[in-house]
């Protein structure tokens, strides 16, 4: 039986597929890829499952990092949702009537991200909480026309180091404002000398960068004159007081602890949400609920003419294939936790946290929390003769200690940022305890 | 209630919609990728770390560059990336440049990128669907900092004039930039190293077949020549006597454009693909992904229109202009009509220099009894009274969606839809 490729040469009146490719001019040609030739699926399983196992898991190595990317238990029907081919091997739902599912699941996403974080609208997700910080101050700028955004100093050198780069074509300068020593919060005296009519922006985290809730927001808002933005843990959210009560105009985030693993650091959700009133100036795609032909309820993508393939330079940004899959599984986990679950998820952490902490700061030569008062899931500690030997010594017994800080900021050089969720067992928190003891 | 690529035939233009193996998914989903944090010491991570690095690697081998980074999330960030690494580039020598010219068939986020970057754009009007060299050498000058090209172009042709739009480019001391969003034509019968540019991003969810997600995540790596290398994004995952690690000790980078590594879950589906594929697999890809394309443009003849002469290669753009002429039909009408067919729609009013623009894209997982139902469907649905094909779709589970009244009055939350003040 002739193959496939054959009769359809033969109907196009072509010998083979290389008069196809008779455009293309000898002299770009190239011979062949000079990668290996193919392996069948069982060795490429075999060698890649195998190359692999080299890393050690969270599993095999009690591990306290936090910093932006947390452990939580993700429940299986959350998985069992965005395993549905319907979802993951769809794409952009540009027609609608066919993609009713997916736009369902987009639009409940941002009504959930709204009710936690108390904001009318939420696009269906930037690349990560970094970006999503990037694009707020662009925002920001495009709101109030200022050109300085203030960030806190204490603050996750990736976002730091992403922000920089986002903000280079709005001409805006990022300036930092340094956090109170004692409290660990943001040091609004020097707040305030740093507002100016120019401040376009202002962003600040809660729970912050050392895992301790800002709690001045109001005061906050009170001294900005630009737009605040709000930086969200969104699991914190179901116990504190949403940024929305306090007047922020954007807020931001990392959705990786909704219902997604760590993947060491990718995919990642970025939360994007806003104001009614400036949803024209939001980056991103968003989903609009309507009605079709016959008056029923319908979903579809909107304010399209903010995006690139409409707007093309003058976009609000170039995002064209965002996270969405990860904002199907933040959907699926708040729903499928509810407001009681996360808030018990949250209670959980919070009290987890306070716990550690304690029982950290119990052993002679360790600070913990440094910086007092309420934290969510993360905390710093300090040894004042010096960390970087205590991670060594944990890694050697095979736990990995919190994310030492001397690379973030030099004053906590001795300090490193040690997180935990309700995932950590006894036995691994009890591993750690007797490994500080070892430097008491 | 919802398509995928595993429900039927999605020849989205531009998307390259192919099947999604299922052994990806099984290894994406092991503890050892799941359950690694990224801030982890690297000597707990050397499994992943050797992933990326020969990830970096085979990329490099297939785009015929000199190194890869493996951040960005997406090909639009990987835009970004790329005109950040030219402008470091020029800047090195000392230059200052701010023009970036794209030609009128490009994809929004080419224009997009260059416009968040505050350059300035520039953009050629296309000759018979193909770079005008005329207005390329008037657009290039000393301002030039890049010029945005996918190759083959946005209409499925080959731009056969390329090491002449490469000269032109690099004379005038600006650089090139490759928009690999169309990979899937020329895996293994060219590259574009060979084709003289100097800055490239993969979509991996794309060629490399990692699953779109419903619009996302993607990964968009970016690969450049030596010259452009000391700039790449931190850390560059590099291999020295220790072993993988991440290289940050990289005074001329241009920093970070997300946090961490990259979606590694998509890389690693990416690199299992790869080693499945090879190097002779990747070119089957290709092959059979333009045969496709040329097979379903050829039965379509006399059907639709499809402008501009010449080969296509792996997706071409056809015209609905005379139907809506003649009978009223419109682009977006054949396209709802399609779904009650089965089949998703191809992209539409894309490019925009083609009039009704249907953009179909079959890529290389497609049987022919797949290609000709769809093509049957079309010949039967250009035939049917125009009523029929203006109130469909038909078969859906809702009715033709109004997107009108949902700019008109955004209800984005349900928040908004209970709160008593009604959107203004
Ligand atoms: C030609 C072209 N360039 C660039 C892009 C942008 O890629 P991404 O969606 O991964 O950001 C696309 C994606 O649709 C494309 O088709």
């Amino acid at each position: 039986m002739p193959s496939d490729e054959d009769e359809m040469l033969r109907e196009m009146g072509l010998r083979s597929v290389d008069d196809l490719f008779a455009d293309i001019p000898s002299a770009v040609r190239i011979p062949k890829l000079d990668i290996p030739d193919g392996l069948p699926e069982d060795q490429v399983v075999a060698r890649v499952t195998s190359m692999l196992r080299a890393n050690r898991t969270v599993v095999d190595m009690p591990t306290f990092l936090g910093g932006g990317l947390y452990d939580h238990f993700v429940p299986a029907s959350v998985r069992a949702v965005v395993s549905r081919s319907e979802f993951y091997t769809s794409y952009t739902p540009y027609q609608p009537e066919i993609s009713q599912g997916l736009l369902q699941a987009l639009w409940e996403y941002q009504s959930l991200i709204c009710e936690l974080t108390g904001m009318d609208a939420a696009n269906t997700s930037m690349y990560d909480g970094s970006t999503a910080l990037g694009e707020a101050a662009r925002m920001a700028h495009r709101i109030h026309g200022g050109r300085i955004f203030l960030v806190p100093r204490g603050l996750r050198h990736n976002r730091r180091a992403v922000l920089a780069n986002y903000i280079l074509g709005a001409g805006l300068e990022v300036r930092e404002v340094d956090y109170d020593r004692e409290s660990g919060m943001l040091d609004l005296a020097k707040l305030k000398t740093a507002m100016s009519p120019d401040v376009c922006g202002v962003y600040v985290e809660n729970p912050n960068f050392f895992g301790r809730f800002e709690e001045q927001l109001e005061e906050i808002r009170d001294m900005t004159t630009g737009v605040l933005v709000v930086g969200v843990n969104p699991i914190a959210q179901a116990v504190v007081r949403p940024p929305g009560d306090f007047g922020a105009d954007i807020v931001v985030g990392e959705g990786q602890p909704l219902g997604t693993q760590m993947n060491f650091g990718g995919p990642l959700l970025g939360i994007f949400a806003c104001r009614q009133q400036h949803i024209r100036k939001m980056p991103g795609r968003v989903i609009g609920l309507t009605r079709d032909a016959k008056g029923h309820r319908a979903f579809c993508m909107t304010l399209q003419t903010r995006e690139q393939h409409i707007r093309r330079e003058k976009a609000m940004s170039n995002i064209c294939t965002n996270e969405s899959l990860l904002a199907v599984a933040a959907a699926a986990y708040m729903a499928v936790l509810g407001s009681n679950g996360l808030r018990r998820v949250a209670a959980e952490n919070i009290r987890r946290a306070k716990e550690l902490a304690a029982a950290i700061d119990k052993i002679a030569g360790f600070e913990a929390p440094l910086f007092p008062g309420a934290h969510f899931n993360e905390f710093v500690v300090r040894r004042k003769k010096g960390y970087a030997a205590v991670h060594r010594a944990l890694l050697e017994k095979g736990i990995h200690g919190g994310l030492p800080l001397t690379r973030q900021l030099p004053e906590l050089s001795d300090a490193a940022l040690f997180a935990t969720t309700g995932r950590h067992t006894p036995e691994a928190v009890g591993r750690l305890l007797a490994a500080l003891e070892a430097f008491r | 209630m919802n398509f995928g690529i595993d429900t039927g035939f999605y020849p989205l233009g531009s998307c390259t919609m192919k099947f999604n193996p299922k052994f990806t998914e099984e290894l994406a989903a092991l503890p050892t990728v799941t359950r690694i944090h990224p801030d982890q010491d690297e000597s707990t991570v050397q499994g992943a770390l050797r992933v990326l690095y020969e990830l970096q690697d085979l990329l490099a081998r297939i785009a015929g560059m000199d190194a890869v980074t493996l951040q960005p999330a997406a090909g639009a960030q990987g835009e970004y990336t790329g005109l950040l690494l030219a402008q470091a580039y020029h800047r090195e020598r000392g230059e200052e440049r701010h023009q970036v010219i794209i030609p009128d068939t490009a994809h929004g986020t080419n224009p997009a990128s260059a416009g968040m970057l505050g350059f300035d754009l520039i953009e050629i009007p296309s000759k018979d669907g193909r770079v005008d060299l005329k207005a390329l050498e008037a657009a290039a000058g000393p301002k030039t900092l890049a010029l945005m090209l996918t190759n083959p172009n946005t209409l499925g042709i080959f731009e056969e004039h390329v090491l002449d739009i490469a000269q032109i480019v690099h004379d005038a001391g600006g650089l090139l930039y490759y928009d690999g969003a169309n990979f899937n034509a020329i895996l293994g019968r060219t590259s574009p190293g060979k084709m003289n540019f100097d800055i490239v991003h993969f979509n991996l969810h794309k060629t490399f077949t990692t699953p779109h997600g419903g619009g996302g995540p993607g990964a968009g790596p970016v690969g450049v020549k030596k010259p452009l290398e000391p700039f790449l994004p931190v850390p560059v995952i590099g291999l020295n006597g220790r072993g993988y690690h991440l290289d940050y000790d990289r005074p001329k980078s241009i920093g970070k454009v997300r946090a961490w590594y990259g979606n590694f879950a998509l890389l690693v589906r990416a690199y299992a693909y790869i080693l499945r594929m090879g190097g002779d697999g990747l070119k089957e890809v290709s092959d059979r992904a333009v045969l496709n394309a040329n097979y379903i443009r050829h039965r379509l003849a006399g059907v639709l229109d499809v402008p501009f002469g010449g080969l296509r290669k792996h997706e071409f753009v056809a015209s609905a202009a005379k139907l809506a002429a003649e009978r009223g039909v419109r682009t977006v009408d054949l396209a709802k009509r399609l779904m009650d067919f089965g089949y998703h729609p191809p992209t539409v009013y894309f490019p925009h220099l083609v009039e009704e623009a249907l953009m179909v894209e079959p890529t290389e997982t497609e049987t022919k009894e797949t290609l000709d139902g769809f093509v049957e469907a079309l010949k039967k649905i250009v035939k049917e009274d125009p009523d029929t094909l203006h109130s469909a779709p038909h078969n859906t589970a809702v009715a033709r969606v109004d997107e009108v009244q949902a700019a008109r009055e955004p209800i984005l939350s349900w928040r908004t839809l209970k709160s008593p003040k009604p959107p203004s």
